[in-house]
């Protein structure tokens, strides 16, 4: 006699266990995978309608939609992981365009031979950074390929939220006297992940700054303020991220050095690698631009916010036709921040 | 930052910037050379050319390792990669230097080449200790700072019988392309040169002494702080005054006058002079780098593969050559910015952070605007 219940599947061996090439290719354990990790993880009742996409409730109002791919190396980093910070990154994308994010979907790409514990974990805090946002992961994707062919886990998330209304946000509506402002220091992400690179591992307690600013966004917009532009200096850091702005808009920008703040830890590892903060990875800071006027009421919002208790007035928008973004250094002297040239640091976020 | 913020401090350069403006007086002016690439690059990243008045004019130098490497030299890297299948390891800038058949090694890394950017010579060993069945070369670039833990390397890999590891070998020495700068036929005219930083830890401040006996240029030897850089600027212009020509130590919480004696013994015993090497800028030089003593002879990338030098061309637009010798600025070259830019460059001073145009390109062209 068969003493098995009907219908019964052995778990997953989330201890030993490892992703193998069927966990991808739509059958048994492939929807084993799904049910026991993501459905059971993401805990969500479109998740859970099991279909080949989530039947969302009707929206009013302009929607913001966003993607972002996440690949970084190591998976694991002081103050965060891949999933977390594949759940802050789009959110945040989303929060910039003065939008409230509604939903996630995410899509793995796993290597055969990846530890299922590894998975779970990063599976966990994915859920755990969506279910503190209030954001929840309504749809996903798993696929599998073979070893060497991937490097464990990469995680593209899509966003979607509402734009408030009244409010347009964007790159190319800085103006000439407008006042830029920085919601903290900067670099503490990308020196986080490099300093536990396998073969340049240094003692630093640098933890990575990765966060979803939505909230701190939403008490932006709260203020009333007139902002002109918000963008979050991930890849490339503070400058790139400047550039742009000053490229969309047609502009020049002065920043003033002595009001970027950086972490000491971050600068003194900076200056033993011989980088610049600037051009350092962030995950939980935001750039705005507003009105010289608002400017004041602005940086008392942003500080009243546990995201920005540092926020600093950085520069100004200039008018300049070569659309320099330049910097008064605190030696008295003046420079170009300019776009990054090649890749200062590779596989960041 | 402590140790940092002192020597990059805004109220001490108001101070010292003061005194080079008072005393700066000379009708004819002060033309200036700062060796390194890291001199230059402090200049612009601090914007000290603010700072300086008119009078006192920065000549840059030829001391960006990356900058002085001909093309043949990355070209034969190249073929160690593609033709005979080794893992290439080398540090960072040297990926982007453009070389023959508009290749980098970076480009050749994308073709398939194992190219691998380290950090340190410990980790080509690694790699080497973890790749038993493959070959390993470490591109060893670089003035007297990254010869010794080359020359650390060389003497493990014998030591543990390493035999999948060795060096194609392009150490340069500073002092011999001093000498050519200040013996060139119709060269620039220098009143004297803020000498090197990391360099002179090694070698110490004596082998500068002949520049100033012989030559007549005072020289000051000046730590990459920008205070250290303006002040060393004061010091050669008070020699100048004066009409003394001595060999000053502005950087001495790290340089002696005999310099590192350890690390010199350690070269002098794995390396021996090249007869005779070509930089790029500055042409052939006798006796101006280094190579593996016949004992350490298996680490020699170039024995062991039969990959001889061939001399290439530069492009025929870039002045990188005449920006090299001090004798043109970046913008006086006709592409600069334009088609040379950091992130398409044609010559090998627009690679580096520490290459003259780079630095001007990144940090300095606002001022350029300000001409139009």
């Amino acid at each position: 006699m068969n003493i098995v219940k009907p219908n019964y599947t052995r778990p997953l061996d989330f201890k030993q266990g490892r992703v193998e090439m069927s966990h991808g290719s739509g059958g048994r354990a492939m929807a084993q995978l799904i049910a026991e990790l993501f459905t059971a993880g993401f805990d969500n009742a479109y998740l859970a309608q099991g279909n080949d996409g989530a039947l969302l409730p009707q929206i009013t109002g302009r929607l913001v939609m966003s993607c972002d791919g996440h690949v970084v190396s190591p998976l694991f980093f002081a103050g965060g992981d891949i999933g977390c910070l594949s759940v802050h990154g789009t959110i945040n994308d989303v929060a910039m365009m003065g939008a409230r994010p509604l939903y996630l979907a995410a899509s793995f790409i796993l290597e055969e031979g990846f530890p299922l514990a590894d998975l779970k974990r990063i599976v966990a805090s994915m859920a755990n950074a969506a279910k503190v946002a209030g954001v929840p992961i309504v749809a996903g994707d798993t696929k599998v390929v073979e070893q060497g062919k991937g490097d464990g886990v990469f995680i593209t998330t899509t966003g979607v939220g509402v734009a408030r209304e009244g409010i347009t946000l964007s790159g190319d509506l800085a103006q000439p006297g407008d006042t830029i402002l920085l919601s903290g220091t900067i670099g503490d992400h990308g020196m986080a992940v490099l300093s536990q690179r396998e073969n340049l591992t240094f003692d630093a307690p640098i933890v990575s700054d990765t966060a979803a600013l939505h909230g701190l966004v939403a008490a932006m917009l709260d203020s009333e303020v007139k902002l002109r532009v918000l963008r979050d200096p991930t890849r490339g850091g503070l400058a790139t991220t400047l550039n742009e702005i000053a490229k969309q808009s047609g502009v020049g920008m002065m920043l003033h050095e002595s009001a970027i703040a950086v972490n000491q830890p971050v600068e003194a590892a900076c200056e033993f690698l011989g980088l610049d903060p600037l051009y350092v990875a962030n995950e939980g800071k935001l750039v705005a631009i507003c009105a010289s006027e608002d400017a004041g009421r602005l940086l008392e919002v942003m500080r009243a916010h546990p995201l920005a208790r540092e926020a600093a007035i950085i520069g100004e928008v200039l008018e300049d036709a070569h659309g320099f973004v330049q910097m008064t250094t605190k030696l008295g002297g003046r420079r170009i921040v300019d776009w990054l040239a090649g890749e200062q640091l590779p596989r960041i976020c | 930052m402590k140790y940092v913020d002192e020597f990059r401090d805004g109220e001490l350069a108001k101070n010292i910037a003061a005194n080079i403006a008072r005393e700066a007086t000379a009708a004819s002016g002060y033309r200036l050379m700062e060796f390194c690439g890291g001199h230059t690059h402090a200049l612009s990243r601090y914007g000290i050319a603010d700072l300086l008045p008119a009078s006192v004019r920065m000549i840059h130098g030829p001391g960006c390792p990356v900058c002085v490497l001909p093309i043949g030299r990355v070209d034969q890297a190249i073929r160690l990669a593609r033709e005979h299948g080794v893992i290439l390891c080398t540090y960072a800038d040297t990926m982007r230097v453009p070389c023959s058949d508009n290749l980098t090694l970076m480009r050749a890394k994308s073709g398939g080449a194992d190219v691998r950017m380290i950090y340190s010579t410990q980790d080509a060993l690694k790699i080497a200790r973890d790749n038993p069945d493959r070959q390993v070369v470490f591109f060893a670039i670089g003035f007297e700072t990254t010869t010794p833990p080359t020359a650390v390397a060389v003497k493990q890999a014998a030591v543990e019988g390493l035999k999948n590891f060795s060096i194609l070998c392009n150490h340069v020495l500073t002092p011999a392309a001093m000498h050519a700068i200040l013996s060139a036929q119709g060269g620039v005219a220098l009143d004297g040169f803020v000498g090197p930083a990391h360099v002179s830890t090694v070698i110490g401040s004596k082998p500068y002494e002949v520049f100033a006996d012989d030559y007549g240029k005072p020289v000051v030897i000046a730590g990459f702080e920008p205070l250290d850089v303006m002040q060393a600027i004061l010091m050669l212009i008070r020699q100048i005054n004066e009409g003394r020509a001595t060999v000053e130590n502005e950087f001495t919480r790290a340089v002696t006058r005999e310099g590192n004696l350890k690390a010199q013994a350690l070269v002098e015993e794995v390396f021996e002079l090249r007869e005779v090497f070509e930089w790029r800028g500055l042409g052939s030089i006798p006796h101006s780098a280094l190579k593996l003593r016949p004992e350490f002879a298996e680490f020699d990338a170039e024995l062991k593969f039969s990959i001889d030098y061939v001399a290439v061309r530069d492009h025929k637009a870039c002045e990188c050559a005449a920006i090299l010798r001090g004798e043109k600025c970046p913008q006086e070259c006709k592409i600069f910015g334009t088609v040379c830019t950091p992130d398409n460059p044609v010559g090998s001073c627009m690679v580096s952070s520490e290459g003259a145009c780079a630095a001007h390109y990144s940090y300095g062209r606002f001022r350029d605007a300000a001409n139009e």
